[in-house]
């Protein structure tokens, strides 16, 4: 099933976890994906062709910004924050999507398709069709349709068809067996844009290597600001790419701490939150070999968080290794801790992050304090608030 | 020889264990044995379905609703066994099996008298521990072969299968289609020269002239969606409606 080995590093695998788990049918469509990515990777033209897009159309490079003012109140560790938030369609996303946009179009596939929870990696991939030209379906589970209207209307607006999945908690892991229902059927004219870090090989490490760019920036800026490397970098996990985007350029920098923060929801009983570090077990699900959350029996358990885009129910295989080997800590944030770091990151700062990146902040409020005025934390804001400001509202009373 | 598919087309008939309670089940899949099927296919209700399409999503949420597990799948397997000798193939994702643990699956379905298991999200090359688990015990292993499995590949699924190898008629997920595509005969063709194993066509079967048909080129006929959707719309009298339905689909062959 599993290799029994310890850290090997084979393509697909970290350590044991990750894998091609899918019915035969999409077998050779995932080889055809690995063998035009492999291709790619080492093509100068469309490294050339995707950075270029980076720039001039998504806003990248992305500034790394010092939170003066959080940083005077919470008193300790330095606070700087990558503003990927600023990004065009408001969230990283946008990194992954480019990519494998431009994949597709060598692929000659120009009916994509994808999954999302929040919306963002929705919006952003009905963006890159629009830019591309191609034909665009994005499934999204009705509990998510409803609390990210805004989302959904954005996605049409751009001419998106946004595909309502009625299944199981209709959330984002419902959304994804959806799309991989009409991959199955229509693999031989349609690319599966699948929006992180998840699902068979060459996923999990492509979606990667498409966000990397994050910490490859994060690391000269926090260089060329403070002449060293930051102690801490804090990101938020649902699949876990933008976390892994920041964090992979700073693995081998065996001094700097890696965080995530996976959504603790609302108690710490299974259904009620997202936190597969927590009550979740190695497990397949959706095409990967990863920590689950699970009952006795090997059903999935449903989750729940505030913040759509952390509610699913396993986690990038990479992150299960970065756990297991202790590269990487992760820790949960609970639906108010998340709701209250988004007023206090508005309030210091100017700054109205993704209910999703708020996780994030949530975990440098609570550090910072304890550490001292020499040390560095910084913290990756994933996305922006517009989105959840529905949401907000709803959980936030403003005095 | 419960794997023997002496009839040509055999059938192979799934049912979603559990659906809509383990008792019925067993009275379906008996009667299913009676009114003509060579191999049952005991379909382990899953969460998470991906490769299924709307009738057996639903049948797996019923199963669920009530808790039904691996551990009773193979119980009821038990005492099928114990009444028929009939083939008898647990059908299954990943993810149930891994949770009780691959060895331990394959000494239960040993125990219980099964004859071999289908793991609809365990492709070949990630299959070898569980090949060695049930290669121990002389169990069939029955892979998917699908219209898009390039040659290559269709070499490995015919090398790791024993028992049978399932032809998947189609690209899409499971449920019943008017029309058989061209795509299953030229996939048996091309599956044909790697083995002579007998090879079973499933995927949008529910006539008996699709089942018929496919007795012309290959050996069996799997039969999914349009058993389960009628124990869905027989409440009550699944067994027999199953029966009658089962005994319609082989009359003309």
């Amino acid at each position: 099933m599993t290799s029994q080995g310890r850290e090997k590093q084979t393509p697909g695998r970290f350590g044991v976890y990750g894998g091609r788990y899918v019915p035969e049918t999409l077998m050779a469509a995932l080889e055809e994906l690995e063998r035009a990515y492999d291709k790619a990777k080492r093509d100068r033209k469309f490294q050339a062709r995707l950075a270029d897009l980076l720039h001039t159309y998504a806003g990248r490079p992305t500034p790394l910004f010092f939170a003066q003012r959080l940083t005077k109140q919470l008193g300790g560790a330095k606070i700087y924050l990558k503003r990927e938030d600023l990004l065009h369609t408001g969230a990283h996303k946008i990194n992954n999507c480019l990519g494998q946009a431009l994949l597709a179009e060598r692929m000659g596939k120009r009916r994509i398709i994808a999954e999302t929870g929040a919306g963002q990696h929705g919006v952003a991939t009905a963006t890159v069709c629009a830019l591309f030209g191609f034909e665009c379906v994005v499934y999204m589970g009705t509990e998510d349709m409803r609390r990210q209207e805004l989302n959904v209307f954005r996605m049409r607006l751009l001419g998106a068809e946004v595909r309502g999945v009625d299944s199981g908690s209709r959330t984002l892991k419902d959304a994804i067996n959806e799309a991989m229902r009409d991959w199955v059927t229509n693999v031989r004219t349609t690319h599966y844009l699948l929006g992180s870090v998840l699902g068979a090989h060459p996923y999990p490490t492509m979606v990667r290597d498409f966000h990397k760019v994050i910490g490859r920036e994060a690391r000269a800026q926090i260089l060329k600001a403070e002449g060293k490397l930051p102690t801490a970098i804090i990101a938020c996990v649902g699949g876990g790419s933008n976390s892994i985007g920041i964090f992979y350029n700073f693995l081998k920098d065996k001094k700097v701490k890696l965080i995530g923060v996976e959504a603790g929801g609302r108690s710490e009983q299974l259904g009620d939150h997202a936190a597969r570090f927590r009550g979740g077990s190695p497990g397949v699900l959706q095409g990967t070999y990863s920590y689950v959350l699970q009952d006795a029996a090997g059903q999935i358990a449903t989750t729940h968080s505030v913040s759509a885009g952390l509610d699913y129910p396993s986690i990038g295989p990479e992150h299960a290794w970065l756990k297991d080997s202790g590269r990487a800590e992760y820790v949960p944030a609970s639906d108010a801790e998340a709701l209250e770091a988004t007023t206090t990151l508005a309030r210091t700062e100017g700054i109205i992050p993704a209910l999703e990146s708020a996780h994030a902040v949530a975990e440098a409020i609570k550090r910072a304090p304890r550490m001292k005025k020499s040390e560095i934390v910084m913290v990756n804001v994933s996305g922006r608030g517009d989105k959840d400001i529905g949401i907000m509202r709803e959980n936030l009373k403003l005095d | 020889m419960p794997l023997a598919f002496q009839k040509r087309p055999s059938l192979v008939a799934y049912v979603t264990c559990g659906d809509p309670d383990l008792a019925t089940t067993r009275a379906v899949v008996l009667a299913a044995i009676a009114a003509g099927a060579d191999v049952i296919e005991l379909g382990v209700p899953f969460s998470d379905p991906l490769a299924d399409g709307p009738v057996i999503q639903r049948a797996s949420e019923r199963a669920l609703r009530h808790g039904t597990t691996l551990e009773q799948v193979l119980k009821l397997a038990k005492e099928v066994r114990a009444q028929s000798q009939a083939g008898l193939i647990i059908f299954s994702y990943l993810n149930p099996i891994m949770r009780m643990g691959v060895e331990k699956f394959a000494a239960a379905a040993k125990d219980a008298g099964i004859d071999g298991a289908l793991v609809t999200d365990l492709p070949v090359e990630e299959a070898a521990g569980y090949l060695a688990e049930m290669r121990k015990r002389n169990l069939a292993t029955v892979f998917l072969a699908a219209p898009t499995s390039t040659d290559h590949r269709l070499k490995l699924v015919a090398q790791a299968s024993s028992g049978f190898v399932y032809a998947v008629s189609r690209t899409g997920v499971t449920g019943a289609r008017k029309q058989l595509p061209d795509d299953a005969k030229n996939l048996v063709r091309r599956l044909r020269k790697y083995t002579q194993l007998p090879i079973a066509v499933g995927f949008g079967i529910s006539t008996p002239e699709q089942f018929a048909a496919i007795g012309k080129f290959a050996d069996a006929a799997v039969v999914g969606s349009a058993i389960v959707e009628t124990i869905e719309r027989n409440h009550g009298q699944e067994a027999a409606a199953v029966a009658q339905f089962i005994k319609g689909l082989v009359a003309g062959s």
